[in-house]
């Protein structure tokens, strides 16, 4: 096998990313993380919903679909439980993945369905130029929000761990290198995992400032197969902490579940069930 | 009247919860097993327990087209149930009933049966809808081992309630034995040996269809009255290595199945109204990154909620026009249980070969409806596979949306070397890359619904894309779609036995319509009845549009038959609208023809006092 690089996952496409866009980041350090796994391009699939991050499989060279609103977790399901050999990578925003698909997290978690989920969080819609997303602060103020946003924002990691996800992880764009080693993880895990990569808007809300001074690694003792640990550490918002909040690699796989139940169905041709039914 | 098929209607009528459903299907399998044809029809209670229910099925020596119109029997197993039915009796019904029902009538023959008591002495009070089953067994003169055996089959899994409803169902029958020797008004010999014939759903047709064209893949959600598709497929696609998904709503389904067509198995789903409702941008999204599906919609009737349980045609125009931006698909509408398994089987080739959604309209009636069907054959045409790229396309630049001539583009899927493309619901070029420069838009455009007219032009060599019978020659016609077939051929049937000659016809593929069928059809014809289970009378609506200038220049007039009342047509309503266009018609001639007439007279008048002198 020869040895892959970054660059030959990237396609001729160029990002429609503001500079200094936290996804630019993000899309560096999962091409990384193929390269050094070296997962054949045509094995992997990128699924998105819409939004400026769910853009991303245009600018990768591997298969992708870039779908509606919300449902990348669908479309992503549908192509692992269509062809589990692949990689299958779902990708894509705040709002797309906790407002108008928040619905889909909890079923991806309970299938534990082999998939990587990479939610570039940026606490605003961007797309659509600034209103509050779900991630918001309190408060926030924007054009669809002139006198401050009165919802309170979620909290996607500790909402992960409640769903049971079994790898949940946070990862900030300012940290590249940290994130690369997080996505050759959630890769390699078995089963569904969620990242929430902290990946700034700079145009509409610049956060680079504010989470390089509160964020900080994982105390060191913490022992990821902890959930409740792990919950305890979501809950401090104050400080944001970065790495593998837990992960759990005892679940079986979501398509293993379904060569199981291939393998007990008796084998049956079209003709035996007609034949069942002649009266 | 006699007919040449003699019929009997049994209409089973009771509480939700006291077995009347379990009753009618198993009375309908014994007479399937019988020997004798069978075709049903079943409401669903609304309520989980409670609240009535009718199950209405109809035993023939010949094949049966309808559940019939009028009941020549009712299995009252309460007396609700006697006053809801007691209306909707032919004359001269037999009324077999549980014994302390009350019923006050002196114009049916009757024939109470102590149920209750007899389940009541069994300690075992829901076995009186078996105590029933073994009264009708005997009526009927069906062989009591062949109803045992069935029992047996359908309730092997509740050891200890079979051998108590097997008892209740014994001295049901010895108690109608005894008490009613005489022979049953209601009888048809079982002929000998009949032809080799399926009990089958079209629930299960369709299950069956999407395995015959090779679906590996099905999301869906509970609803009624697509569950019992549903249920098939999760009984039958592990066999054939599939899978079931169920998910967690309509969204999701739809879009797991983008999925996974996307990963490049033949995918599916199935739902009713309020689904498709939901369902309709992933529609969109399947038809702009053309990636195949096929889309069951068992309708049910009324907006919103509505009547979950009911049968409707009204989701006609959701199928065919429902999404934003002009995104074209296919609509395919099968007319009976057979037919069903054979639609499946093409819209599968329609989505495979044209990278399209196709959506398949059952309804709540004839999925749920039992008939005896002779076995399927092969279909005589595909499944249709899937245009993949060549290994020199592959090689070369691979244009997964490549402008063709017929609009269809070589389809990768993951997994294949040097095929990787961007499956885009943006507006794209040939690569799949977002372009949104007016003359990619225009193309795309274009070529998207070139595969509509290359489908068009295809299936126009095609057997099964509409189905007509009757006179060639008739004036009168009848155009319909889906599954009041069986109603509309059993009207045209009684018309012609009265010496009116008509002609029917029904499309199968709804979109593309099959244009010069249905342009054929028209052009012989003065008056069309379109009949159809929906208020707004939708496909009438659409005919009259599509065929605007045909009918407006050959003055062709439309007359629409609209039904939304929950329930299938009746053969009675269908002959009444016929009769009533064609008096419509007679009318209207009469007034044109008068006036001529009229004109003539006075024209022979002058000639006679002229002498015919030219000036």
């Amino acid at each position: 096998m020869t040895e892959s690089k970054p660059n030959d996952y990237k396609s001729d496409v160029k990002p429609i990313w503001c500079p200094g866009c936290g996804d630019y980041a993000v899309l560096t350090a999962l091409m990384r993380a193929f390269a050094q796994l070296g997962t054949p391009r045509e094995m992997i699939a990128i699924a998105s919903g819409i939004g400026c991050s769910s853009r991303f499989p245009a600018f990768l060279n591997t298969y992708g679909i870039h779908g509606i609103h919300g449902r990348a977790l669908p479309l992503a399901t549908g192509t692992k439980l269509g062809r589990p050999e692949l990689t299958v990578v779902a990708v894509g925003g705040d709002g797309d993945g906790f407002s108008i698909g928040g619905g889909h997290i909890p079923h991806a978690a309970r299938r534990n369905v082999d998939i990587t989920y990479i939610v570039m969080d940026n606490s605003i819609y961007g797309m659509t130029k600034g209103q509050p997303s779900p991630t918001s602060p309190e408060g926030i103020v924007s054009k669809a929000a002139p006198y401050g946003s009165q919802e309170r924002p979620l909290n996607p990691v500790l909402l992960a761990l409640a769903y049971d996800t079994s790898f949940v992880a946070r990862c900030f764009s300012g940290k590249l290198k940290e994130m690369v080693n997080v996505l050759v993880e959630a890769l390699q895990h078995p089963g569904f995992s969620l990242i929430q990569v902290l990946s700034p808007c700079v145009t509409f809300y610049n956060t680079y400032e504010h989470y390089r001074e509160i964020t900080q690694p994982l105390p060191d003792a913490h022992d990821p197969g902890d959930r409740l640990a792990a919950m305890a550490l979501a809950m401090e918002t104050a400080t944001q902490y970065l790495g593998v909040f837990y992960r759990d690699t005892s679940r079986p796989l979501y398509s293993q579940r379904f060569e199981e139940v291939q393998t007990r169905a008796p084998k049956a041709t079209l003709e035996d069930i007609f034949k069942r039914m002649i009266v | 009247m006699q007919e040449d098929n003699p019929t009997i209607v049994i209409r089973v009528a009771g509480e939700g919860g006291e077995g009347t459903i379990t009753l009618g299907d198993l009375l309908t399998r014994v007479a399937a097993y019988s020997g004798l044809e069978v075709y049903s029809f079943r409401t669903y209670p609304a309520e989980i327990r409670g609240g009535q229910v009718m199950y209405q099925t109809r035993l023939g020596l010949s094949r049966v087209m309808t559940e019939g119109d009028e009941a020549n029997v009712l299995v009252a197993m309460n007396r609700q149930a006697w006053l809801d039915e007691r209306g909707d009796l032919c004359q001269g019904a037999a009324l077999i009933y549980e014994a302390t029902v009350d019923i006050a009538d002196d114009t049916h023959s009757h024939y109470p049966v102590p149920a209750e008591a007899i389940a009541q002495s069994l300690d075992w009070p829901i076995g009186k809808n078996f105590a029933l089953l073994g009264a009708l067994t005997w009526f009927f003169r069906f062989d009591p081992d062949t109803a045992e055996t069935l029992v047996r089959q359908r309730m092997q899994r509740h050891a200890e309630s079979l051998e108590k409803n097997l008892a209740a169902m014994q001295r049901g029958y010895a108690y109608a034995r005894e008490t009613y020797p005489e022979p049953f008004p209601f009888n048809l010999a079982a002929p000998g040996k009949p032809a080799e014939r399926i009990l089958l759903s079209g629930a299960d047709a369709m299950a069956l269809g999407a395995l015959a064209a090779g679906c590996t893949f099905y999301a869906g959600y509970p609803i009624t009255p697509a569950t019992p598709l549903m249920e098939s497929m999760a009984r039958y696609l592990p066999a054939f290595d599939g899978t079931l998904v169920q998910v967690e709503d309509e969204i999701a389904a739809i879009n797991m199945a983008i999925g996974a067509s996307f990963a490049g198995r033949r995918a599916m789903t199935a739902t009713s109204g309020p689904g498709l409702s939901l369902m309709v941008e992933g529609l969109g999204l399947a038809s702009m990154a053309e990636i195949p599906l096929v889309v069951v919609n068992v309708q049910r009737a009324g907006p919103s909620t509505g009547l979950p349980t009911k049968t409707s045609q009204g989701d006609l125009f959701l199928a065919l026009y429902g999404g934003h931006g002009d995104a074209p698909r296919f609509v395919l509408a099968p007319d009976s249980v057979k037919d069903c398994y054979f639609q499946t089987i093409y819209a599968f080739s329609l989505a495979e070969r044209f990278q399209m959604p196709v959506i398949v309209l059952s309804d709540q009636a004839m999925a749920a409806r039992m008939e005896t069907t002779p076995l399927p054959g092969t279909p005589w045409n595909g499944p249709l596979e899937r245009i993949t790229p060549t290994a020199e396309e592959l090689q070369g630049d691979y244009r997964r949306y490549a402008y063709t001539e017929n609009g269809v583009s070589p389809m990768s899927h993951p997994g294949v070397p040097d095929g990787m493309y961007l499956a885009e619901s943006l507006e794209h070029d040939e690569h799949g890359y977002p372009d949104q420069t007016p003359q990619t838009h225009q193309r795309m455009m274009q070529k998207r619904a070139n595969k509509v007219e290359a489908a068009r032009q295809m299936l126009a060599d095609w057997r099964m894309t509409s189905r007509r019978w009757g006179d060639r020659d008739a004036p009168f016609g009848i155009m319909g779609w889906g599954s009041t077939r069986g109603a509309v051929r059993e009207a045209t049937q009684r018309l012609q036995s009265y010496g009116i000659p008509v002609e029917a016809i029904y499309p199968h593929t709804l979109l593309p319509m099959p244009d010069s069928a249905i342009a054929d059809f028209i052009s012989s014809k003065r008056a069309i009845l379109v009949p159809e289970l929906n208020f707004s009378g939708q496909f009438g609506r659409m005919i009259e549009h599509r065929y605007y200038h045909q009918l407006d220049e050959l003055n062709v007039h439309i007359y629409q038959l609209k039904k939304e009342q929950g329930v299938p047509l009746k053969v009675r309503e269908i002959v009444d609208a016929a009769v009533s266009m064609i008096n419509n018609e007679r009318q209207q001639w009469e007034a044109k023809h008068g006036e001529m007439a009229r004109i003539f007279e006075v024209v022979a008048g002058l000639a006679h006092n002229t002498g015919g002198r030219r000036d």
